[in-house]
């Protein structure tokens, strides 16, 4: 069954967001959703893949490369046609061995006819696409360290059986859980780009309204899905134009000063928020097709980019969000 | 006579095998002949899982024997590959990993349906709230005797096909209101009660919804997730829920007059009695009270985990069976290649065995040295720490002490085994000054959460007689101090840490009672207790 179209999500205003700001610009990295049981998150996720436009790969490539010189060896291609394909969504199970993540020998080669060859993980199928981990806080602890690894490096190696492989795995994390079941280790919080809260929503109507649309999903799925997947497409050429005035984007002088003074003032660790911020606030400028950016870009997304990032304090009620948003206040006016 | 909850368990089961899609149901019932006799009514053809199931027979892998046995791949289908109905025997065992598992795969595809044998005693220990979330149904049969059961037929077919029942347009906004009436956060559950209506309808050969199926299923769907009790009198509430009324009008028959109070009192009357404190219940934190620490993961000793790959290292040890089933694919290969005979084993091969261990635990002393409790009170106090540091070196305990006096805290003894430099550093604990029992219970919880992050188990005990009188910013002033502690004990609620305190006082205190309902902690008075009375009763307490 097709995934639930993202445009029919009803509400959470602030995850849809943080997911078209991803998929305008990969370089931000990634989107965290946290929130209770029940509020969408993984639908939200799941229903991703429909907006990312098709990238362009050597066909049969099972690390999706782009030219014809970065197809790895050990694949044995020799067709060197490009062909579109949907950008890489791919999803790793809580279950999934290192085996299976990173790729290793191919047992059947190696009985059948005895041959050394190499069988590629889900980090090289997610080359130039997306990493989906649902219930990333519960991920056992070497499957983290091995993710973190790859994605600081952007390269995976697999040495065994003197088979030494190397492939390139650049990939965007996008992450879901639920907060009470176990917190999420600085470092691999630190590789989410944005971070999002999600709760049920409160008023009547949309709650209905949700209802509503999950049964007709259910109950009448084709005409559901051919209304809602025409404003999926909707949203993914608005995309593809804001890519477009991404690049045109002019960035003043004075708006990198606010950054830097917003991440100062709330004492976010290391650079990583200054840059996230910028990159996001470009993409949420491009987004409402803007020429230049401003403060008020900064304002919209700020929270997002650095609510992760902050040192936590015990005796602060309020959460992150809020001592995001109080501070940004302050800071920019 | 069949009681309420055996009828509702066997028309909850009727209706999943009608329609999976309902996630499945969690029976809530010791091992006994009423569960014997439900065992009549669930599928024939279901798999039967346990909670130490491993991930390999849950997603299948290799089947080593037959693919060395015919020289050929041959893959081992898991569990979850294969749709079809999956029964979970003591599910309240089941650890949250395993938890996420399944839920993902019963979100996944719709063939999937779980049948969960919830054995739990007491009222804490129930399925992982995350699959009970996915489950529509929740029936409790601890209360059902086997007078109560009643024979029942075998699964019959709905009389209706699902996909032909018609559902009235108003009953969505209806079954989301009541769902929000009862405070039922999720919004998986109103969709639960409608799939649930549809399938009642479709068996009992309904093909519109009717007033009756919407009952049952808002009764079985929403009432085990009810966190408050509806008034009864909804009068002043109706006007606001009255404007989807409007399509009434347009779609003339096809709608279904129900007033919301009746759907309520269906559900109403399943409503435990005891519903506020089955709720403060699931909110209970986990593992507390047993006497241990919790479970962390080591390589050296406890309960043995699945191996996985590794090197040989300092202290670990290897898994003789794992790696030669690593090894064994390969030998034809390594023989080619070496052109030696043998076993192979190469170091990739090489797995490591992994246990899951009870980490140490630390008892934090917070111990009040403020002028109010008077020098031999907390000569008493110093000894009983004494006394339990000795007890709790037999047990690898590790001991802290922090103590409060004057306007702030301070940390006297960091997370430490020795017992001397613990005697040391108690008798030169001045005392005197004012009470900043916020303060110390700041400091007791820093020591606590980085205990936590090094692996150990915190426990804090504070020992006052609870006049706090000094607040956080060290002031002063009475009622500031008392809301400051009042704070500081929410924080540490929240983050499950162990509490106990120690009424070191002549007279039991008020404040510190209300504290430890706060906290959620054991609550002690003692006063005139000695060394030996004091460390007996904190010992008693931790459960030893």
């Amino acid at each position: 069954m097709q995934p639930f179209p993202f445009s029919a999500i009803v509400g959470q205003d602030e995850m849809k967001q943080a997911m078209i700001l991803t998929a305008i610009d990969a370089s931000i990295g990634g989107v965290l959703v946290f929130g209770d049981r029940g509020t969408g998150k993984s639908t939200a996720v799941r229903a991703l893949a429909a907006l990312l436009p098709p990238i362009k790969a050597i066909k049969g490539c099972p690390i999706n490369s782009a030219t014809a010189k970065d197809v790895p060896e050990w694949a044995g291609l020799k067709t060197k046609r490009v062909h579109e394909t949907p950008t890489p969504v791919v999803d790793l199970p809580l279950g999934a061995t290192e085996d299976r993540v990173t790729g290793a020998l191919d047992i059947e080669k190696a009985l059948t006819k005895g041959e050394k060859a190499f069988q590629p993980g889900l980090l090289a199928r997610a080359n130039r696409g997306y990493l989906y981990i649902d219930e990333v806080n519960l991920l056992e602890d070497h499957i983290v360290d091995l993710l973190l690894d790859v994605a600081q490096s952007g390269e995976n190696v697999v040495e065994r059986e003197g088979l030494s492989i190397r492939h390139s795995a650049r990939f965007v994390l996008v992450g879901s859980g639920n907060p009470e079941e176990g917190e999420l280790r600085p470092q691999l919080l630190d590789r989410f780009g944005l971070s999002v809260e999600v709760a049920s929503p409160k008023e009547i109507e949309t709650r209905v309204e949700v209802i509503k649309r999950r049964d007709a999903f259910e109950n009448d799925n084709t005409a559901f899905m051919l209304r809602w997947q025409a404003e999926d497409a909707a949203i993914r050429d608005k995309i593809l134009k804001a890519r477009k005035t991404l690049t045109k984007l002019k960035t003043s002088e004075k708006t990198l000063t606010d950054v830097a003074e917003l991440c100062l003032a709330l004492g976010s660790d290391g650079l990583r928020g200054e840059l996230t911020l910028l990159k996001a606030a470009r993409a949420y400028a491009a987004w409402r097709d803007d020429t230049a950016l401003r403060r008020a870009h900064l304002r919209a997304v700020a929270p997002m980019a650095l609510r992760h990032r902050l040192r936590r304090d015990p005796l602060d009620e309020a959460g992150s969000g809020t001592r995001v948003t109080r501070t940004v206040e302050e800071v920019l006016g | 006579m069949a009681s309420e909850s055996w009828i509702h368990a066997a028309l909850a089961l009727q209706l999943l095998a009608l329609d999976p899609g309902l996630g499945g149901i969690c029976i809530r019932a010791r091992s006994g002949p009423v569960r014997d006799r439900l065992a009549d009514l669930l599928p024939p053809i279901a798999q039967r899982i346990h909670p130490t199931i491993s991930d390999e027979a849950l997603f299948g892998g290799l089947d080593l024997s037959a693919t060395l046995a015919s020289g050929q791949l041959v893959q081992e289908k898991g569990l979850l590959a294969t749709p079809g109905t999956l029964i979970l025997a003591m599910a309240e065992r089941a650890t949250t990993g395993l938890a996420a598992r399944l839920a993902v795969s019963l979100d996944r595809n719709n063939d999937h349906c779980l049948i969960a044998l919830d054995e739990g005693a007491e009222p804490d220990e129930a399925l992982n709230p995350k699959l009970a979330e996915r489950l529509a149904f929740h029936v409790n049969l601890s209360h059902c005797g086997l007078q109560d059961t009643d024979d029942v037929a075998a699964l019959r077919q709905g009389r209706v096909a699902l996909k032909d029942v018609v559902m009235p347009a108003d009953i969505v906004a209806q079954v989301t209101r009541i769902a929000g009436e009862l405070g039922v956060d999720s919004m998986r559950a109103p969709l639960f009660a409608l799939r649930a209506a549809r399938a009642h309808a479709a068996f009992t050969g309904h093909a519109k919804v009717t007033q009756d199926d919407l009952e049952i299923a808002c009764a079985l769907t929403l009432a085990h997730r009810a966190t408050r009790i509806p008034e009864p009198e909804t009068a002043e509430e109706e006007p606001p829920a009255r404007p989807p009324e409007q399509d009434n009008e347009n779609k003339g028959e096809d709608t279904l007059d129900l007033p919301d109070e009746l759907l309520l009192d269906a559900v109403r009357a399943l409503l435990p009695d005891n519903l506020l404190e089955q709720i403060a219940a699931r909110k209970a934190r986990a593992g507390r009270g047993n006497g241990t620490g919790a479970a962390r993961k080591g390589n050296r000793r406890g309960r043995p985990l699945p191996s996985r790959a590794g090197r040989i290292s300092d202290g670990a040890r290897i898994d003789i069976i794992g790696t030669l089933r690593a090894a064994a694919p390969w030998q034809t290969i390594r023989r080619n290649a070496s052109g030696r005979d043998g076993l192979q084993i190469r170091p990739a091969d090489i797995r490591i065995k992994r246990f899951e261990e009870k980490s140490d635990r630390l008892l934090i002393f917070t111990v009040d040295a403020s002028g109010s409790s008077a020098l031999t009170r907390l000569a008493e106090a110093k000894g009983a720490v004494e006394l339990l540091l000795a007890q709790a070196y037999a047990r690898r305990d590790h001991v802290a002490l922090v103590a409060f006096r004057g306007t702030e805290a301070e940390l006297l003894l960091p997370p430490t085994r020795s017992l001397v430099q613990t005697k040391r550093r108690l008798a030169a604990l001045p005392g005197g000054g004012g009470t900043p029992l916020a303060a110390g219970m700041v400091t007791a919880f820093d020591q606590a959460t980085q205990a936590t992050r090094r692996g150990l188990t915190p426990t804090i005990a504070i020992l006052t007689d609870g006049r706090a009188n000094i607040a956080l910013d060290g002031r002063a002033d009475r009622k500031q101090a008392a809301a400051d502690a009042q704070q500081i004990a929410r924080i540490l609620r929240a983050s499950g840490t162990d509490t106990i305190i120690i009424d070191t006082g002549n007279r039991p205190e008020s404040a510190l009672r209300n504290l430890a309902q706060t906290l959620d902690a054991m609550y002690l008075p003692l006063p005139r207790a000695d060394a030996e009375r004091l460390s007996k009763s904190v010992a008693a307490a931790l459960g030893d």
